[in-house]
């Protein structure tokens, strides 16, 4: 890939030539993405509800972009994001019950009903954190990376973060000491458009995210985020990039974000029809799933399955994290230093 | 009189200062277009253009950095870091730069900027949208603290904030932006409409920084407060029965030890109440005060109802919450004592 440039050649959406992955691995991917989808309507309904408090950032409309880079991921590869996290969880295999028992506050959440939506982890998994402190995650992904390094580990950190967050002064510190140490970290820029009601063009210079890591050497690619094939394609090798030696890589995710901001956004800064459009034109289970029937892949009863599926886990971890108990009041002094 | 709320009358002191002063200017996160997420600054942009007042990135250590260089030209920024939570970025300037550019330059340079951010618990934030961080900043010589409890005294000490010849952190409980709510949080909040400081002057009027205000008389013990607290300490005082004065503190720095300490020789019994964080919280800077000034008048120790030693868990809102179960409690101990 040329040094910021826009890589990324699109896979034939009509035939699947050139796909290594088998269909069951093609279908696992539309099922991943169709999960987190209903998940996130599902805690929605119970924020509307009232069973979920607090802030609450759904990842609607960017679905591809945590599946697809998951799916080119290796054992022992490390996730982190911001607080936009539950599609990055349950990519990364965390228990939908655990996730949504996080966000009711309860004790078998993933943070023991201490955390909360921005602010889970689940280090099996890979996945370091749910960050409510916009592009505080950056640098500490790059600090993973440097773990990788140092213990000689062949694992590349996904450090992701928002087109928003690209503007904080620490993302530009991290990004040196990745590009000078040489570290295998890829920076995944999920460019939705907005931060929260701040377009991209009202809040930064260079609206060409992939161009973020340039003065420091820092490869970029700008590529589609609503198309899976795409994302998985220039994954997979910015992950190779920065896995065998070559440091820090920038992928440049267009992408959009369907709800609001957070539950409380009133969304006055765009238009209906903005949000209309992107969903009837670009959206990213819509497409797979049409690219997946272009192929011959499935028929009607293997998507009605994997929809069945889907809405049986949700519901099931719907009703886990209404019903789970209240953590035990003790828990509030636990883990605030290695030792109650 | 307009009656407003506490955002409105937030928004009226800028929309005064923006008239009054083209030295002044708003720059923020969302501020501009947008109008701030609990609407603050709503209409100032369409009405004062986008040179007055303009969204920034976000890059909370760049915003305030670049309003203490106005500051340094004579300009007045205001600024707005959306949450009291996303701070931390900019704390190295307002600590390093801001505070002491005074003292550095030997009066050359002052940095009259005016930090707005919401602040404090009571809203289901968690660790990221819910702490009280008034007490980092009090520590730090040169800067002011500066917390509102209702919607007449947020405009009077937010253009009395903006006209200050120093820097001052201007602290918005958020969880009283639409009504005062006492912590009780299993019955609705009365809207401000319904209270008589929210009878809001149109124009330009101020109060001045460093003057408390005693917001309820009383003989056997003085309650110290500031913020959402205010509230809940008015109605712990009603509901434990006894006769308490509370104390509106309004600005931390500089600190109105006089109200505090004649009242504290009356009543000779002290509960101070603050949502942060217990340890070297600014109820213990409160406390050495009273002790000092008042040893010989206190009849029991003094006590302090806070936060827990803890981030600000998620689950537990109202266990971490400082309500009136606690404020009550504390108040019956003083009076035993
Ligand atoms: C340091 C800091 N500043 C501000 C915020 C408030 N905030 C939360 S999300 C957000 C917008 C971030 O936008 P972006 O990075 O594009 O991510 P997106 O929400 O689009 O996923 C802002 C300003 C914060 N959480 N932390
Ligand atoms: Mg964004």
């Amino acid at each position: 890939m040329a040094r910021a440039s826009k890589a990324a050649p699109k896979p034939d959406p009509k035939t699947a030539e050139g796909m290594t992955a088998s269909p069951d691995e093609q279908f696992a991917w539309y099922r991943s993405m169709l999960l987190i989808r209903r998940f996130e309507e599902r805690a929605g309904q119970l924020y509307g509800m009232g069973l979920i408090g607090g802030f609450c950032h759904l990842y609607i409309g960017q679905e591809a972009i945590a599946v697809g880079m998951q799916s080119i991921a290796h054992s022992g590869d490390q996730v982190i994001t911001g607080y936009r996290d539950h599609g990055h969880m349950l990519a990364a295999g965390m228990d939908p019950r655990a996730v949504m028992a996080e966000l009711t506050g309860r004790a078998p959440g993933s943070a023991r009903g201490k955390g909360g939506s921005m602010h889970m982890f689940d280090v099996q998994a890979g996945f370091y954190g749910g960050h409510g402190i916009v592009g505080a995650q950056v640098p500490i992904g790059t600090g993973l990376a440097l773990a990788n390094k140092y213990r000689g580990k062949p694992n590349v950190c996904f450090t992701y973060l928002g087109d928003g967050a690209a503007n904080q002064g620490q993302v530009f510190e991290a990004m040196n000491m990745a590009a000078l140490w040489k570290l295998p970290v890829v920076y995944v820029i999920e460019n939705n458009q907005y931060a929260m009601g701040t377009s991209v063009e009202r809040a930064t210079a260079e609206t060409h995210l992939y161009r973020r890591g340039a003065a420091f050497n820092i490869e970029g690619a700008e590529v589609d985020g609503m198309d899976i094939e795409a994302v998985r394609d220039a994954g997979a090798r910015a992950a190779e990039h920065a896995r065998s030696g070559g440091g820090p890589f920038v992928l440049e995710m267009k992408t959009y974000r369907y709800r609001g901001h957070s539950m409380s956004d009133p969304a006055k800064y765009r238009t209906r029809e903005e949000v209309d459009e992107v969903r009837k034109t670009r959206d990213p289970i819509d497409h797979f799933r049409e690219r997946l029937e272009a192929r011959g892949l499935g028929d009607e009863t293997r998507f009605k399955d994997i929809d069945a599926e889907v809405k049986k886990i949700v519901a099931d971890a719907a009703e886990f994290a209404r019903t789970a108990p209240e953590p035990d009041p003790r828990e509030l002094y636990t883990d605030v230093y290695a030792e109650a | 009189m307009p009656t407003m709320n506490m955002i409105q009358a937030l928004n009226s002191a800028l929309d005064v200062k923006l008239n009054d002063d083209p030295n002044v200017l708003i720059f923020g996160e969302d501020v501009g277009y947008f109008g701030g997420v609990f609407r603050v600054t709503e209409g100032l942009q369409k009405k004062y253009g986008a040179t007055r007042c303009f969204d920034a990135p976000i890059a909370e250590g760049g915003i305030v950095a670049a309003a203490i260089g106005m500051g340094a030209y004579g300009l007045r920024p205001v600024v707005e870091i959306q949450f009291a939570d996303y701070i931390y970025p900019a704390y190295d300037q307002l600590v390093s730069e801001a505070a002491r550019l005074r003292y550095r330059s030997a009066g050359d340079f002052t940095a009259p900027l005016t930090v707005r951010s919401p602040y404090g618990g009571g809203i289901f934030g968690g660790q990221t949208h819910s702490q009280s961080v008034e007490a980092l900043f009090t520590h730090v010589a040169g800067l002011k603290t500066v917390i509102p409890s209702t919607p007449y005294d947020a405009k009077g000490l937010l253009i009395a904030a903006i006209e200050d010849d120093d820097p001052v952190i201007f602290l918005e409980p958020k969880r009283i932006y639409n009504g005062p709510f006492d912590g009780h949080h299993e019955r609705p909040v009365q809207p401000w409409s319904k209270h008589p400081a929210s009878e809001v002057p149109e124009g330009r009027y101020t109060v001045p920084l460093g003057q408390a205000a005693v917001v309820r008389e009383g003989a056997d013990v003085t309650v110290l407060a500031y913020g959402t607290m205010v509230h809940v300490a008015l109605a712990s005082a009603a509901e434990a029965g006894v006769d308490a004065e509370v104390i509106d503190l309004r600005t931390l720095i500089p600190l109105d030890i006089e109200t505090v300490q004649a009242s504290v020789k009356k009543t000779g019994r002290c509960v101070i109440v603050h949502e942060a964080t217990r340890t070297s919280g600014f109820g213990a800077e409160l406390s050495a005060l009273v002790q000092e000034h008042c040893f010989f008048h206190l009849e029991a120790p003094i006590e302090r109802v806070t936060g827990w030693d803890t981030p600000y868990p998620h689950a537990f809102e109202w266990d971490y919450f400082p309500g009136p179960a606690r404020v009550i409690a504390a108040l019956r101990r003083v009076m035993e004592g």
